[in-house]
């Protein structure tokens, strides 16, 4: 087990309550929620930059903090790499500096060893000298893990990395620290709301919404399998309506108005279900919606056809152009879904 | 001229802006972190001395450190030292007068601190003290250097508090500014009027020399 983290804290009206473990020691564990959500406060908990009111945090067989036992070792402690939204580089240094700032070594000369190592790492050379306002975002990025990296943390926290970015910068530093995080021989804790990120960065990942935490499951499982509302929210299910189970493995879909058949395991406590805007196709025999078409929407790649259902709630299908012209456009469309796709939804807030 | 009055003037308020620089970081240091209400109470204290009339200072000073006051009479019975009448009671009022003025620069370039940053040095291995030195003092250095700037020019300009717990003996405690008045008041003019020019021109440089630290922090901010 390399990091395992059961904590409770309150601050004004929120109340954080998560707990997760990673197994090996290299994984990178996502934290996935909208803003608000705790996922910030749980980093800095683990850091050690706010005091949980009750729990536990075991890193690699360290006590980082119980509660119960009174262990509450200091940020300085901990070992663990924080990268800051906004990279928190320290204005009045240069970049030298700042790496030597992180570098851990007995004398002056290890550290600048150390830090000059990095710098390369990083490929920071000629920049040595400038200071983080002469830098480029991604540049800045750059000389912060520099900067972590050059004290050798057994763990990564990493805070919304690409939020201060847009577009193609964005890109680019995905695929850098990508690389990183693969040489990095620790574990990563990976905060974002970003679902398409997660997917192509992490390898498990732990959706919160409202301070509490989904059980952990690898990335493959919450986009095809995700069993909590939020989970399905967060990962970008555009189809959710209240339901109940009626039979085996039957869905009464109550704002649809039908009753859809699923495959997949019906757990205790459903009260949605969810369809992917992608996964619905024209005619077929099971699971059949019939639906009057409301509008389309005509967007990058993609029509979205915005379908009335017999229950009156709306349904959001998503095809290539080219296949909803050559439907002819019709005015009703009937929509199925292969039971396969049927998710069945818990409510984990309810719990 | 006799220059002492000049030479009493630049020591007094040279010690009582080091004294001030050091009180005013620490305290606005503590409010900055302070919960809400301790941190209402204390800023109204602590910036009690700026609103109160010089006089005021000086009588309130006068109850504790006068001969026969609590502290006064301690510090005499203890160690044969007179806290008033001296040259370096005015320490005390040019102390109390600018301190609210370091103080609140401070705890403003304190409260504009970004915290992430010492976050940072602290997940870094930094001690705290590491941290307050290398990292916010420096990043808070423009605010901090203007409220000392501003507490050492109010040092040599205070005049009422002064006037009461030190007087005015020539040679023993007399300062620029209430040579002025004693000299004003005898009748001297023009002794007066080359008093005031002198105050004129140190208020001159201190201002000079405030707007320089103010730029070349600012150049420097922006990059070398």
């Amino acid at each position: 087990m390399a990091l395992s983290v059961d904590i409770e804290k309150s601050l004004g009206d929120f109340s954080l309550d998560v707990s997760f473990a990673s197994d090996s020691p290299a994984e990178t564990l996502a934290l996935l929620g909208p803003s608000g959500c705790g996922k910030s406060m749980t980093l800095k908990c683990i850091a050690g930059l706010l005091r949980p009111d009750r729990g536990r945090i075991v890193l690699n067989d360290r006590v980082l903090f119980d509660s119960q036992a009174g262990v509450n070792l200091a940020p300085q402690r901990r070992r663990v790499g924080y990268l800051f939204q906004q990279y928190a580089l320290f204005p009045h240094m240069s970049v030298e500096q700042n790496v030597v700032c992180g570098a851990t070594g007995a004398t002056s000369a290890d550290r600048s060893e150390r830090a000059a190592a990095q710098i390369r790492a990083m490929h920071l050379e000629g920049l040595e000298r400038r200071r983080p306002s002469e830098l480029s975002g991604g540049q800045q990025q750059r000389c912060a893990m520099a900067r972590i990296l050059a004290g050798s943390p057994e763990l990564l926290l990493l805070d919304e990395p690409f939020s201060a970015l847009d577009g193609y910068l964005r890109w680019q530093l995905e695929l850098e620290l990508t690389d990183v995080l693969k040489t990095f021989p620790g574990g990563t804790v990976y905060v974002s709301h970003n679902r398409d990120e997660v997917y192509r960065m992490c390898d498990t990942v732990c959706v919160l919404s409202h301070g509490r935490s989904d059980p952990r499951v690898s990335v493959h499982e919450l986009f095809e399998r995700p069993s909590s509302l939020a989970a399905a929210l967060i990962s970008g299910c555009k189809n959710i309506s209240a339901a109940t189970t009626i039979g085996e493995g039957l869905l009464d879909c109550s704002d649809w108005g039908v009753t859809l058949r699923t495959s997949l395991p019906v757990g205790e406590g459903v009260t949605h279900v969810g369809v992917r805007a992608h996964y619905f196709s024209v005619g077929g025999e099971e699971n059949v919606i019939p639906c009057s078409v409301d509008r389309v929407i005509d967007s990058t790649f993609s029509s979205i056809v915005m379908a009335r259902t017999p229950g009156g709630a709306l349904l959001r299908y998503e095809l290539p152009k080219e296949e909803w012209a050559a439907l002819g456009e019709p005015a009703r469309v009937t929509l199925s879904v292969d039971p396969s796709c049927v998710m069945p939804l818990s409510d984990g807030d309810a719990r | 001229m006799d220059w002492y009055p000049l030479l009493n003037s630049l020591r007094i308020a040279a010690i009582s802006t080091i004294v001030v620089y050091l009180l005013g970081v620490w305290l606005a240091n503590v409010v900055a972190h302070s919960p809400r209400i301790v941190k209402g109470v204390l800023d109204v204290v602590l910036t009690l001395p700026l609103v109160l009339p010089p006089t005021v200072v000086g009588y309130l000073l006068l109850r504790v450190l006068g001969p026969k006051r609590i502290i006064g009479l301690w510090f005499l019975q203890t160690f044969g030292i007179k806290l008033t009448m001296t040259w370096y009671s005015a320490i005390f009022a040019t102390v109390v007068v600018s301190f609210p003025l370091m103080y609140r620069t401070a705890r403003g370039a304190f409260e504009a601190f970004d915290e992430t940053l010492a976050d940072a040095g602290r997940t870094l291995g930094k001690s705290n003290l590491w941290v307050f030195w290398r990292v916010k003092m420096p990043c808070c250095r423009q605010g901090i250097i203007a409220g000392a700037v501003l507490a050492f020019a109010r040092a040599l300009g205070e005049y009422g508090a002064t006037a009461m717990i030190a007087g005015y003996t020539p040679g023993v405690t007399a300062t620029v500014s209430t040579t002025v008045y004693q000299l004003w008041r005898t009748g001297d003019d023009a002794g007066a009027f080359q008093w005031v020019l002198v105050n004129l021109a140190i208020s001159a440089v201190v201002l000079l020399a405030m707007n320089f630290f103010e730029q070349r922090s600012r150049t420097q901010r922006r990059g070398a």
